[in-house]
């Protein structure tokens, strides 16, 4: 199972009987409409924001109300994070100044929240024509959020700021009202102070909603043309595409085109979601809603993408189409070898929902069968790994993750690496590896520990603003490679958590780099070699080296461990056998308890992997990468 | 068949077995009481058990059985001679604290049938002894051998644990050496294990005493095994050596052998023709059930056929007679040759058997035997 079906899918969706008799979907005036989205870091209570509004239109009621109505995987209701956006139509109506009591519609498009997912915010924001920017008035606005700002003012959104969660007693509206009007602009008495949670000033919001943000603005009668900005699987219905129409009408009787392949589809339903899926005959300009198409993966119907109608279709698509670049690859292997037919049936299925999984068939000396997959980033590569774990019960060894480097030889090859093993040998020119702009937000107090943080990791240092008196902005340039790992923790831990990170990959920089092996008794074992630079890899080699002799436990022979460049070894650390293994005791009523532990250490044995005569426990593939200096 | 005697006069801190030292622990569970609910347990197994053969072995084990009376210790024996008779070669063991016996109560036990004698000696050196909670006087230890041999026991154990926290290599080493110079017929020594749930676990577990590493405890082992050959003990079983091969316990061989054997008293198990069970533990619930005629029985286990395969390797390859190659399976069968190339085992004839070596690792020389 991939994703829980809206309630509503199973059965086909329905007309809207709704009794006030709101304005219908295909024949709603662009006037009357209103798409904006929330712009929040994790924690800031968008969600609850969110459930508030359905309940104050009265598109759900609270019987009926979920907590976070909106985030439907159970991994995202457990880390309270939004992956996939979902757009929600809710007839509002109006209740103060001169237009109180006119009926409106307002299209809620929820947006993910997270660094990996930058591009699918941009799309959804795209989507819209204003945002709330909503912060939690007791922490102010963290990295992720301000990067979305930038992105929602980028895309000339109008941006409405709220203070969230006035009500916990820890709430500093004054002072971070002033820090977000330092940032938009404006007064600071302008910034709307809400509790989702109590529902205070919620209405207030709906009706600034309405008055602040402009209606959509399109030619009805030009050939459609409707954006994707967020594509779901769902095991009932298929793809289930969310579009906003820009131009013209999308009407459930027309063979759809996407215009970056030319596909053709038929549609078999459009439909708004209010939350529950609901039929349409057309969604017309400025409307947001969903098509059904019948096509069975995601990647036939892209974020980003506009749809047209095959007949008379637009000939220019919509600006700002990227296929989703892998950004991080990592070699994820069954623990199991019998498991590899089901891990790489259930990465078929994963990518049926997830366009940005890429992944293919590699083998590994130490390791056996498995698949080196790219990701978007950490996060992404974390869901899927739990998602292949939970859903296919599946127990997996994961190399540490690396980002992709470009190495161009003296005979002028140019080769691209995305498994360090597969670092070229000969003679090499030049190396480049990618580079993330960085930015993080802190109390100042913590400017010099992070800039210590920053350059021992390469950076280099852009600028640095200050938001206030006591919070700044720091930018960075550093390798992608460098934040990979732990630079996030590491950053949390020195600034007890007050500082936040935002990254957005800028290119590509030429660097010396070397490729670090691992030997286990003289072999080399390739899942754990891996790309550093030179300058840190002695460091690196030695730590490793002595972090394997803590993971891996005595065997009953010696195993020297070497971090070696090339035939040039580094660093080494041995493993002693073990000399001892048997408890010395064994009497009558020792022997029912002794087969049962005999049993159990059996069971421990099956989940270490055998790299050549050494069993490795399956941690130490990952663990065994974290050396940089977080805990130092 | 085994006694159990829940008593001791002072609970150490490392021991995990089932004993009290309160005198009173309720109905038939009292000292003075509890030999004949045992008898009750005896005279239970006798109706049980169609057709058993004489006894071959009895062992009574604790706690510290010489904590009751050695009447009441002859009289057990006796119901046990009564009820099962008993092979006329038959051995009689006792453990014994050095503390708790006389030169009469050791005449007693002697003249009613006891023929070995095992004393808990566990350590030659005072803080060693101090850090195990043993409250005997080592000096006493010579004087209690002599008594037991004047009384006509011929065979003679004397128990060592070795890996104390505290104790040194030279420690260790004057253990061996005095428990050598006693002359026993017989030597158990065992390294410390820490127990969950013990006094002692907890103070491990607070860093109060710090276990030795098991490089160190190893080499004990070794030097342990090197004096006790030089001074004519062979080992039979990897934690025990005897001088010939009638002074090894036979009951333990029997053990090791997955023989029938019915254990008496709280806590004791039994094992008999695939079946082993377990009574409750507590002397009073114990002498509770068979007040009331009830079996006294707690829990059990079948033993299956793939459990018993199991079992035989565990044990069998334990001992120097070692383990029929014929008891393994074909895929366990050619894991022997790569043991026997890195030296853990040897092959003599059809049998593996533990080089000294393999008998430090023989927990995982098991798991690469068993499938």
């Amino acid at each position: 199972m991939a994703r829980a079906p809206l309630r509503g899918w199973d059965n086909g969706a329905t007309m809207s009987t709704r009794p006030d008799a709101a304005p219908q979907p295909g024949s709603t005036d662009p006037q009357i409409l209103r798409n904006f989205c929330i712009i929040a870091h994790i924690d800031h209570g968008k969600s609850t924001l969110a459930d508030r509004m359905l309940q104050h239109t009265g598109v759900v009621d609270g019987r009926d109300m979920k907590a976070q109505y909106l985030d439907r995987m159970d991994i995202e209701r457990e880390r309270g994070i939004t992956i996939k956006s979902q757009a929600v139509r809710m007839p509002f109506t109006k209740s103060s100044g001169d237009d109180a009591g006119k009926v409106y519609i307002l299209n809620m498009i929820d947006t993910p929240g997270h660094v990996d997912f930058t591009y699918e915010v941009s799309r959804s924001l795209e989507a819209c024509e204003g945002a709330i920017l909503l912060v939690d008035a007791a922490q102010g606005i963290e990295a992720q959020t301000l990067a979305n700002l930038y992105l929602a003012i980028d895309a000339d959104l109008d941006i409405i700021p709220v203070l969230n969660k006035i009500d916990l007693p820890g709430a500093q509206p004054e002072k971070y009202a002033a820090e977000i009007a330092g940032i938009i602009g404006g007064n600071p008495d302008d910034v709307l102070r809400v509790s989702a949670k109590t529902g205070q000033g919620v209405e207030e919001l709906l009706n600034l909603i309405v008055d602040e943000i402009p209606p959509p603005k399109g030619d009805p009668d030009a050939p459609p043309r409707a954006l994707i900005f967020d594509s779901v699987y769902d095991t009932y219905r298929g793809v289930v595409t969310y579009v906003r129409v820009f131009d013209g009408k999308l009407s459930h009787r027309d063979k759809i085109k996407m215009m970056s392949t030319g596909a053709v589809h038929e549609m078999l339903e459009v439909g708004v979601i209010s939350p529950e899926p609901v039929k349409a005959s057309d969604l017309g300009v400025g409307e947001v809603g969903y098509l059904i198409t019948g096509v069975k993966e995601v990647r036939q119907s892209r974020v980003g993408d506009t749809v047209t109608s095959n007949i008379r279709g637009a000939t220019e698509p919509l600006g700002g189409y990227k296929s989703p670049v892998p950004m991080v690859f990592a070699g994820l292997y069954p623990l199991d070898g019998d498991d590899y037919p089901t891990l790489r049936d259930a990465l078929e299925k994963l990518q049926l929902n997830d366009a940005a999984l890429v992944y293919e068939p590699e083998s590994s000396g130490a390791l056996g069968f498995g698949f080196r997959i790219g990701f978007l980033g950490l996060l992404h590569l974390e869901i899927v790994r739990e998602r292949l774990e939970r859903e296919f019960n599946l127990e997996l060894i994961s190399t540490a993750p690396n980002v992709v480097y470009r190495v161009e030889m003296e005979d002028g090859k140019d080769i691209t690496v995305t498994n360090p093993s597969e670092y070229p040998e000969g003679k090499i020119d030049k190396v480049y590896e990618p580079v993330v702009r960085a930015t993080v937000l802190s109390p100042t107090d913590y400017i010099g520990t992070i800039m210590e943080l920053c350059q021992s990791r390469r950076g280099q240092l852009i600028g640095m603003d200050y938001l206030s008196e006591d919070r700044v902005e720091i930018k960075y340039t550093l390798p992608m490679g460098e934040i990979m790992f732990d630079f996030f923790d590491a950053l949390k831990s020195r600034t007890k958590g007050y500082a936040s990170l935002d990254y957005e990959p800028t290119g590509e920089q030429a660097s010396d780099l070397v490729k670090v092996d691992v030997l286990l008794q003289g072999e080399v074992v390739d899942a754990f070699s891996a790309i550093v630079h030179r300058d840190n890899s002695y460091a690196y080699g030695v730590s490793l080296a002595s972090k394997l002799k803590e993971l891996i436990p005595r065997q009953q022979f010696e195993v020297p461990i070497q971090a070696a460049i090339g035939a040039r070894v580094i660093a080494r650390e041995n493993i002693r056998a073990i000399r001892k293994d048997v408890l010395a005791k064994c009497y009558g009523g020792d022997i029912s308890r002794k087969r049962k532990l005999l049993e159990k250490q059996k069971e421990g044995k099956k989940r270490m992997k055998m790299v050549g005569r050494v069993e490795v426990p399956q941690e130490a593939f990952i663990a065994a990468l974290s050396t940089g200096d977080a805990d130092k | 068949m085994y006694v159990h005697v829940p008593f001791c006069s002072v609970r150490c801190g490392y021991c995990d077995f089932n004993t009290y030292t309160a005198d009173e622990l309720g109905e038939g569970a009292t000292r003075a009481s509890y030999a004949d609910t045992a008898i009750s347990e005896i005279e239970l197994a006798a109706g049980t058990l169609d057709d058993a053969p004489p006894v071959e072995t009895v062992f009574f084990g604790g706690g510290t059985p010489t904590q009751l009376p050695s009447d009441d210790l002859v009289r057990m024996l006796g119901a046990i001679r009564g009820n099962f008779g008993l092979v006329e070669d038959v051995e009689v063991t006792t453990e014994a604290n050095p503390d708790s016996v006389t030169p009469e109560s050791l005449a007693t036990l002697r003249d009613g049938g006891f023929t070995r004698i095992s004393f808990g000696v566990q350590s030659a050196v005072p803080h060693v002894l101090a850090t195990l909670d043993r409250t005997h006087n080592p000096a006493n230890v010579p004087q209690a051998v002599r008594w037991a041999r004047e009384a006509g026991f011929e065979q003679l154990s004397v128990d060592l644990i070795y890996g104390t926290p505290g104790e040194s290599m030279a420690d260790w080493r004057a253990s061996v050496e005095q428990a050598i110079e006693l002359e026993p017929d017989h030597i158990s020594a065992y390294a410390l294990i820490v127990e969950q749930g013990t006094a002692f676990a907890r103070k491990v577990k607070r860093g109060e005493v710090v276990m030795p590493d098991d490089d160190e405890t190893a080499d004990k082992y070794l030097l342990a095994d090197e004096l006790f050959s030089a001074a004519g003990l062979q080992w039979y079983e990897l934690s025990n050596w005897a001088r010939d091969e009638a002074a090894q316990c036979r009951h333990n061989v029997l053990y090791w052998e997955s023989a029938n054997w019915w254990g008496v008293g709280p806590g004791a198990h039994s094992h008999i023709d695939g079946e082993r069970w377990w009574n409750v533990k507590h002397p009073a619930a114990y002498a509770q059930r068979l007040t009331a005629g009830e079996s006294p029985r707690h829990d059990g286990e079948t033993i299956d056929t793939a459990t018993a395969h199991v079992e035989r390797i565990m044990l069998e390859t334990r001992l120097r007679s070692g383990l029929a190659l014929d008891a393994l399976s074909v895929g366990a069968r050619s894991s022997v040759s790569d043991l026997a190339s890195r030296g853990l085992v040897d092959l003599a004839g059809d049998r593996l058997v533990l080089t000294r070596s393999g008998r430090l690792l023989a927990d995982a020389v098991v798991r690469e035997l068993v499938d």
